[in-house]
């Protein structure tokens, strides 16, 4: 086995009664693209600041690469922050906000330069290193903050919410250019974010958080498609969680009597909730499908038009469900008031604690 | 609806604007006549006997004047670097850091500004009068009335001034650039040394300019605490007065109103860099 990059043991954090990161154990590997994601306030900011040493655990043993870091000063961790809304600093130059870390740690004047217009070219701004950081854009901004960070040739890249201050095109240009960053040097990348379709397109793994509890970690696919419960689910992606009792291994009765198949490792009469992504459910009239199983009835209750896709809202005996159809030519109308059935494959849902 | 304020009409608009004047005549006048009467020749103040330099000579040639407007520099120079000092580190404390006693210490920091300065100068006096003795006894130092009180008064209602300055300074500045900072190697020191001063100097300037001007304007409380040989100009003036009122006052005033102008202008200077900083 090789050593973790970044390893948490029991790491808690206290805020005097608050609890703000409970028990938790992560461990990041060498090189990894790693995202950690949760609702605000779930504990992923602070658990970014204690790698970064800004704030130091209540509990709990942290390493990187081996080395017990838990309470030594950020200055003495070969870790680099690139910060919310980037902290440049606003009276110096880019080439001396570049610069600082390298300054420092008592690099030669000269050498210190060099290597921050090297970094400076490398994200793209050369030529600018004489602005002060206040003149440039919210995208030049994060550049610096990148190439200050980088600079010092970090172990771990730590970023918090990267790229919240920009606008979408921009974010999705940035998110492009982290990841070519991130495979040039093959360091890993530990970033927080509230986004769940950003943690989906730009990481290796996501830790999900939610009120300093650790929820699951996997990659981008094990957490869409085996959420470990109610709230994965339903924060990653869209979904509809319809409750019901597990019957056997194989199949679940839903809060209506429906019975579906579904297969489980929930003991027999455990609440749990069916999870059933809008775009994995299609409609068709009622009586048209056999009841296979993998299918319920309900009635139309609205439809909403995306362009690339329709959303219909339809009412089942006990809720509302929302089931996406690409907007395929010829693809059916179904009118408000239309009795139909959603189905679905085998396979397609999945099995939630709903809790 | 219109964006702009309501544009006032006719007579009431008249009205606002002899208003405006009013006040104009009300605050500047009294400071031209002094200016222009500081020439006068007359013997009598508030006579115009043509125009004359004599008063400034003759504020220059006194001994007494030159003796107490270099006391008032000393004083208000010593004064305002230790209480530049002083008043930005309870700044940094009280918005970086809590503590027990964090609101109890930011309300005492405020009572020298609220306290009447008739009172402070009772109370420093007092102090002086019981606590000199005591203070030279166990530490060996030889404070006595005079430069020692007057300066350490100074400091005492300085202090306040210059941090609710650099506080305001403080507040506006992101405590992630200290952050940063240390992210990137810095020690502590460090992180205030090449972050924090630059981001604050402008407070600290304006505070310390401020300092200054309240050191050497202030008569009440110096006049309480000052001893054999340390009159300060403010308090020379006002001596002056009660022996008559000669137009070499009118000069001394003029002098000191540029001084403090100055300082005033100084300080609106270090306000405008930090905004100029900020953008």
């Amino acid at each position: 086995m090789t050593t973790p990059a970044v390893e948490l043991k029991g790491i808690t954090k206290r805020f005097g009664a608050v609890v703000a990161v409970d028990s938790i154990d992560l461990e990041i590997a060498d090189g990894e693209f790693f995202a950690m994601l949760g609702p605000s306030g779930c504990g992923k900011t602070t658990t970014l600041r204690m790698v970064a040493g800004l704030d130091f655990p209540t509990e709990g043993s942290l390493k990187i690469f081996g080395d017990e870091v838990g309470t030594l000063p950020p200055n003495k961790r070969p870790v680099n922050t690139v910060f919310q809304n980037y902290a440049l600093f606003p009276h110096m130059t880019v080439l001396q906000n570049v610069a600082f870390g390298l300054k420092m740690q008592g690099v030669d004047k000269s050498a210190a330069a060099s290597q921050a217009r090297e970094m400076i070219e490398l994200v793209q701004l050369g030529g600018l290193e004489d602005r002060k950081s206040s003149q440039m854009s919210g995208g030049q901004q994060q550049r610096v903050a990148l190439a200050r960070a980088l600079v010092n040739h970090p172990k771990v890249l730590l970023l918090d919410e990267p790229l919240g201050a920009l606008d979408l095109k921009l974010r999705q240009e940035m998110q492009g250019e982290l990841k070519r960053l991130q495979r040039e040097l093959g360091i890993s990348f530990v970033f927080v974010t509230h986004d769940q379709e950003e943690a989906l397109t730009m990481s290796d793994r996501i830790a999900v958080m939610h009120e300093g509890q650790l929820l699951q970690v996997g990659s981008p696919e094990e957490i869409y498609e085996h959420p470990v419960n109610r709230f994965v689910a339903d924060f990653i992606g869209q979904t509809n969680l319809l409750e019901g009792t597990i019957e056997d291994s194989a199949t679940v009765c839903l809060a209506n009597g429906v019975r579906v198949k579904a297969t489980s490792s929930y003991s027999t009469g455990a609440k749990v909730a069916l999870s059933l992504r809008p775009e994995r459910a299609h409609l068709s009239m009622r009586g048209d499908g056999a009841s296979d199983g993998s299918s319920i009835d309900g009635v139309i209750e609205r439809m909403t038009y995306l362009g690339n896709a329709r959303v219909y809202s339809v009412r089942l005996d006990w809720m509302e469900v929302e089931v996406r159809e690409e907007n395929r030519p010829g693809a059916a109308l179904y009118e408000p008031g239309t009795e139909i059935s959603i189905h679905w494959d085998p396979g397609a849902v999945w099995v939630v604690a709903d809790s | 609806m219109s964006s702009t304020a309501v544009e006032p009409r006719g007579w009431f608009k008249a009205l606002l604007h002899v208003n405006g004047w009013l006040v104009y005549i009300f605050f500047y006048a009294p400071i031209i006549l002094l200016v222009v009467f500081s020439f006068s020749a007359s013997r009598n103040v508030g006579v115009w006997g043509g125009f004359t330099f004599e008063w400034y000579g003759e504020f220059w040639d006194s001994q007494a004047t030159r003796d107490s407007l270099w006391n008032s520099v000393q004083i208000a120079v010593l004064s305002t670097l230790i209480s530049v000092v002083l008043g930005t580190m309870a700044a940094l404390a009280l918005e970086r850091f809590t503590f027990r006693g964090h609101r109890v210490f930011d309300a005492l920091l405020y009572l020298p500004i609220i306290i009447p300065d008739v009172t402070m100068a009772v109370m420093l006096l007092l102090f002086f009068a019981q606590f000199f003795d005591v203070i030279n006894a166990v530490f060996g130092t030889d404070l006595r009335k005079g430069f020692s009180s007057i300066v350490l008064s100074h400091i005492a209602f300085n202090i306040s001034f210059v941090s609710v300055v650099v506080r305001a300074r403080i507040a506006g500045m992101e405590s992630r650039l200290e952050e940063a900072a240390m992210d990137l190697y810095a020690t502590r020191w460090q992180a205030f040394r090449y972050v924090t001063v630059p981001q604050i100097l402008p407070g600290i300037l304006g505070g310390g300019l401020l300092a200054m001007t309240l050191s050497l304007d202030d008569v009440v409380i110096t006049q309480f605490v000052t001893g054999p040989g340390w009159t300060t100009l403010p308090v020379y003036v006002f001596g002056l007065i009660r022996k008559g009122v000669t137009p070499l006052i009118n000069a001394v005033s003029v002098v000191m109103l540029l001084g403090s102008v100055t300082l005033v202008a100084l300080s609106i200077l270090a306000d405008r860099a930090r905004s100029v900083g900020d953008t």
